[in-house]
């Protein structure tokens, strides 16, 4: 019944014999221990659960874990290098994009995908790119503010880079 | 929330996968990006003993241009159709997969998927119906193709065999002087639409020579509104027969009262959404490229 799967998890192997009903989400949090991963609603309509599975952001409580078997999965504990906080985070923090943190991570992963396909989004783009995360507390224009703040910074540093090439 | 324990098969090839099926019988179910089936069975709506599961075949992710037809494999995603240049060259199939509910969903939920779940509120089945469109169906005894207009045959209800999947979704190009536009109006993204309205029309200078109209989320399958599109059809379009065919789009109409409106809201909702969806069709057949995005309350 069990089945065995292995899932690149923020660059780490994770090896486990599971049942099939058991959700992504819940590997993450359970098998993997990487609790960054929130679940809001159980029912696929909050966004608190994205992570990226391949590079795109899916909602993890709509996905078994042996459909991510083979695969990559990138969850908010995989944004930061070290000590240096992701692009993201950093505009998260500065804007304050967040209050009580619960949807944040979903946020930050929704947003991943945004600006791997439209470095550059505009206002509209972002609250498109959002619109299937809930937020309770901040009303969105900060994290609106927060993502762009992440683009402006993401861009001057590509830039700063093909500079020093 | 856990779905009741199942068996987990994974299919290296379509025949595989219907040889499974007609092994597992009744109790044995496909499962594509699973955006409809998983929430099922965490409702424990669905409580399938077996899943075949359609996502590690290569090979059925695609969308090619063939002999005047595009062709979709049965699990290209939403997001691959969005993102399609090839897939744009038809702009309302465009509308209707950068619509589909969310981000994360159209990364996952497939065309064949959301055809063959037949969801009376599922945006490709209304949008395809106003193409010309064939589902292609893999069998124990081989393929057959079948018109979308024969495929879906009631609410959650296909013409597939037990043991039958679809390989493929091939849709025609529309001739020359061809525009449309999809237009649904939701209460938020990651909800099926109150109503929506799909509009394909071939124009001649102000006279439309053909018009397709289908109606979503109004009926137990989408509505082909005939009698909207014979306002149509052969007039020169004005004030008074866009007006006409909106009225004969409410009368074809028949929605049910639910927690998203009465029926008399979704009636007079379905007769505004054609009205504007045939205006940006008209501008597409123009050659005028126009941008639509579905509306919020
Ligand atoms: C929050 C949310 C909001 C949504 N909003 C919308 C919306 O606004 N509009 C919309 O259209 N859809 C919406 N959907 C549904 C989504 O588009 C689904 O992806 C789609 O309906 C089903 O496709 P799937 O690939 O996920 O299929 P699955 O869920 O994997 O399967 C659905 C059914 O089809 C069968 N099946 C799958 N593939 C095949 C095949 N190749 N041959 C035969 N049978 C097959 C399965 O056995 C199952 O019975 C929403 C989903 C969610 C979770
Ligand atoms: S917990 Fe997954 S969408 Fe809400
Ligand atoms: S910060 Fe509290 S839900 Fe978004």
């Amino acid at each position: 019944m069990q089945k065995n799967v292995t899932i690149d998890i923020n660059g780490q192997p994770h090896r486990q014999a599971v049942e099939p009903r058991l959700l992504l989400v819940h590997f993450l949090r359970e098998v993997a221990g990487l609790t960054g991963t929130h679940i809001g609603c159980e029912t696929s309509l909050c966004g608190a659960c994205t992570v990226l599975l391949d590079g795109r952001a899916v909602k993890s409580c709509t996905v078994l874990a042996v459909q991510a078997d083979g695969r990559s999965v990138t969850t908010v504990e995989g944004l930061a290098q070290g000590d240096k906080l992701h692009a993201l985070q950093e505009g998260f923090w500065e804007e304050h994009g967040l209050q009580c943190g619960f949807c944040t991570p979903g946020m930050l992963m929704c947003s991943h995908d945004l600006l791997a396909n439209h470095p550059t989004p505009t206002s509209a783009d972002i609250r498109e790119a959002i619109n299937g995360n809930v937020c309770r507390c901040t009303g969105y224009q900060n994290i609106v503010n927060a993502v762009k703040n992440a683009s402006r910074k993401m861009a001057k540093r590509v830039s700063a880079r093909a500079g020093a090439r | 929330m856990y779905p009741r324990a199942f068996h987990y098969h994974r299919a290296g090839s379509l025949k595989e996968a219907v040889t499974m099926l007609s092994q597992l019988g009744e109790e044995g179910k496909l499962l594509a990006g699973g955006q409809s089936l998983i929430p099922l069975m965490k409702l424990r709506f669905a409580n399938p003993k077996h899943l075949v599961d359609l996502n590690f075949v290569p090979g059925i992710s695609y969308i090619k241009e063939d002999k005047g037809s595009l062709r979709f494999g049965a699990l290209t995603r939403h997001a691959e159709v969005e993102y399609s240049a090839t897939a744009a060259k038809i702009p309302i199939i465009h509308d209707c997969a950068a619509g589909i509910a969310d981000v994360q969903v159209r990364n996952r939920g497939t065309i064949g998927g959301s055809i063959a779940e037949a969801d009376p509120s599922g945006d490709w089945a209304t949008v395809l119906s106003t193409l010309d469109t064939t589902i292609r169906c893999l069998g124990r005894k081989g393929e057959r193709t079948i018109p979308l207009s024969k495929f879906i045959t009631d609410a959650y209800t296909t013409a597939l065999g037990p043991e039958e999947i679809v390989s493929e979704i091939i849709v025609k190009n529309p001739p020359k002087g061809s525009g449309g536009a999809y237009l649904a109006f939701k209460r938020s993204a990651p909800v099926y639409p109150t109503a929506s309205a799909a509009v394909q029309l071939r124009m001649e200078g102000d006279v439309c020579e053909d018009a397709a109209i289908a109606l979503g989320c109004v009926g137990l399958t989408a509505i082909k509104a005939s009698q909207a599109e014979s306002a149509l059809r052969g007039q020169k379009i004005s004030e008074t027969t866009m007006n006409a065919a909106a009225e004969a789009a409410r009368a074809a109409a028949d929605p049910q009262p639910d927690m998203r409106g009465s029926a008399e809201y979704k009636r007079m909702l379905v007769g505004a959404l054609v009205k504007r969806a045939i205006e940006l069709a008209i501008r597409r057949a123009r050659g005028e490229q126009v941008e639509v995005s579905h509306l919020y309350a």
